[in-house]
């Protein structure tokens, strides 16, 4: 499945991933996948023609409980990891022009 | 006395009976870091003030008759992908290099409020993607049995930890065998248990549907009584699973009589050394001796689990790991242009390669247009190796393999081939896929000297079958420490 890869397909799941790859690291990352997607392509060889694909080996429900706040505010310490912060909120760079 | 040669329960029980105060314990364990940390270095984070502080208070309340617990006192390391609140987390990446949890893991707290005392947080692979503990930003971890090898991963702090005798017990995470594997390399003994048996809250998310966490230790009874102190139904992990028991102590029998033992002949083909193939059928004729039924079986699909392991744990990681941006917490670019360049730069400049790659990869085949081929395909071969464990648990009640190919390569010989790496799983990932318990016990040393670790795989919920058997074969030889400790740790590379 050589060259399955291409540029493009870098350049989109760079966005995807949200990641800035140097040229160097795009034609690694390239590289990389051809030979990751050739070795798990051998998936192939299995028959799974009316199987179910299993996400959880359990069945998971949501949990659900009444909106009531059991912890206390813990914004101050939550804030404290912020890179950049003001007046009680992240700070982050302009979104809107 | 050497307080660090002890098991866990060994030591608990001398600081419940007054024989040795929880200071003491401590000293010792830092007396031991000491000498060793700068030979294998086992931890990320050293936390000496607070441990003290803490060790005050637990020993009035020991000596209060307040605190029963056999790990009252005890000194413990944690993975450091375990919220610890105030208390440095940093998954082993530059992008939580200065994160401070509010909060701590809810496994961590069981711990605490036994009286266990935290002495650091332990290195691993970055985001425990690895097998190795090579990939940790802040350098690489070594195998305290000799010091060119790797410890193994992604629990490698951790492993060395209680191989070198740095803490008594640690805690660690097994998403594709990161508990299993680096316990074998360490000579140590480890447990996955059953997927939802210990709440991942607080756990740094990696592929959520496969990471657990478990105990590390020196000897399963250790293992049996850890596991039953963290385990707990917790409402906070909505995968949690409330249990009939967690008796797991109860297993501690030597007794395999009339046992189930299956040997898959599937494990035993071309990859695994000669050496550890002869050691874990070793452990299959001591266990035969002790009575039970040991056969060998087709287990059947064993090539397919680490395709579909890698397809589903990147993807998993893919969406777990956009929560680092820089926003709220960890690592932020210093120059960007807006707000999605200041992502692209922050996660670029915070994440290591592995993790980069493994991103990629999950990014790719969660796309549309792949979404099918890839994923659906790796959940579609999931439930098909469920269904191949159900059917061998339905003749066995355990199952004998080796817990890697190899003993612990040489460091620098695995990061150039990452799918070579990623075949040294064979042995661990179906586990995950398959969301059984699994519990790794040293069987031996090879020629060069380092530890073989043999495992024990129970059917979902079946712990103390796979407890029992290990137990019952570890009655039957002697633990072995690391030369490190033996020397007094002064060795020089």
């Amino acid at each position: 499945m050589a060259g399955q890869i291409t540029d493009e397909i870098i350049e989109y799941v760079g966005i995807l991933a949200k990641l800035e790859l140097s040229e160097e690291e795009k034609e690694q990352a390239k590289q990389d996948m051809e030979k990751m997607l050739d070795y798990i392509g051998q998936l192939n060889t299995l028959d799974t023609e009316g199987v179910e694909p299993m996400s959880h080996v359990f069945p998971i429900q949501n949990v659900f409980r009444e909106d009531i706040v059991t912890n206390p505010d813990g914004s101050e310490e939550i804030l404290s990891n912020a890179p950049a912060k003001k007046d009680r909120s992240f700070m982050v760079p302009k979104t809107v022009e | 006395m050497e307080l660090m040669g002890l098991t866990a329960v060994e030591l608990g029980k001398k600081i419940q009976a007054g024989e040795v105060k929880v200071k003491e314990a401590l000293d010792a364990a830092y007396k031991q870091i000491e000498k060793v940390e700068g030979t294998i270095h086992s931890f990320v984070t050293i936390e000496k003030e607070e441990a003290y502080q803490c060790a005050n208070k637990v020993q009035q309340l020991i000596d209060t008759k307040k605190l029963t617990s056999i790990l009252s006192g005890v000194p413990v390391a944690i993975k450091d992908n375990m919220c610890t609140k105030g208390l440095r987390t940093t998954c082993s990446s530059k992008i939580l290099e200065n994160f401070v949890p509010s909060y701590t893991a809810e496994a961590v707290k069981n711990l605490e409020k036994a009286g266990a005392i935290i002495i650091g947080k332990t290195n691993m692979d970055e985001f425990a993607m690895g097998s190795t503990t090579e990939t940790s930003f802040y350098g690489i971890t070594k195998n305290p049995w000799n010091t060119a090898h790797v410890p193994g991963g992604s629990s490698g702090g951790s492993c060395t930890a209680v191989a070198a005798e740095e803490c008594s017990f640690a805690l660690g995470s097994d998403t594709g065998g990161s508990i299993r594997q680096p316990s074998s390399f360490c000579g140590v003994t480890g447990i996955k248990p059953t997927y939802g048996t210990i709440s991942r809250y607080g756990l740094i998310a990696y592929g959520s549907s496969l990471d657990q966490i478990g105990p590390i230790a020196k000897d399963v009874t250790d293992c049996a009584v850890i596991l039953e102190t963290i385990s707990s139904y917790d409402p906070k992990d909505s995968t949690s699973i409330k249990r009939e028991s967690y008796h797991f102590t109860s297993a501690l029998k030597d007794s395999v009589k009339g046992m189930r033992i299956g040997i898959p002949r599937d494990y035993f083909t071309d990859g695994l050394e000669e050496e550890v193939k002869e050691s874990i059928l070793q452990v299959a004729d001591i266990l035969k001796e002790k009575g039970a039924i040991v056969e060998e079986f087709d287990l059947s699909l064993v090539e397919y689990a680490i395709p579909a392991y890698y397809i589903i744990a990147s993807a998993e990681a893919s969406s777990n790991l956009a929560r680092f941006d820089g926003v709220k917490y960890g690592y932020r670019t210093k120059e960007y242009e807006g707000l999605h360049n200041m992502y692209k730069k922050t996660r670029s400049e915070g994440f290591g390669a592995e993790v980069k790659r493994r991103i990629m990869l999950g990014s790719f085949v969660l796309s549309s247009g792949y979404y099918d081929a890839y994923y659906l395909k790796a959940l579609r071969t999931k439930a098909l190796i469920k269904q191949a464990f159900d059917k061998a648990f339905q003749s066995f009640d355990v199952i004998l393999a080796p817990a890697s190919p190899t003993t612990a390569p040489l460091i620098g010989e695995s990061l150039n081939d990452p799918i070579k790496m990623y075949l040294g799983d064979i042995y661990t990932v179906a586990v995950n896929l398959a969301g059984l318990p699994g519990i790794t016990v040293p069987c031996g040393l090879d020629k060069k000297g380092l530890p073989i670790g043999v495992q024990f795989l129970g059917d979902c919920f079946m712990e103390e079958k796979i407890i029992r058997a290990a137990y019952t074969f570890e009655q039957t030889k002697k633990y072995i420490r690391c030369p490190i400790c033996e020397k007094g740790g002064n060795q020089h590379e």
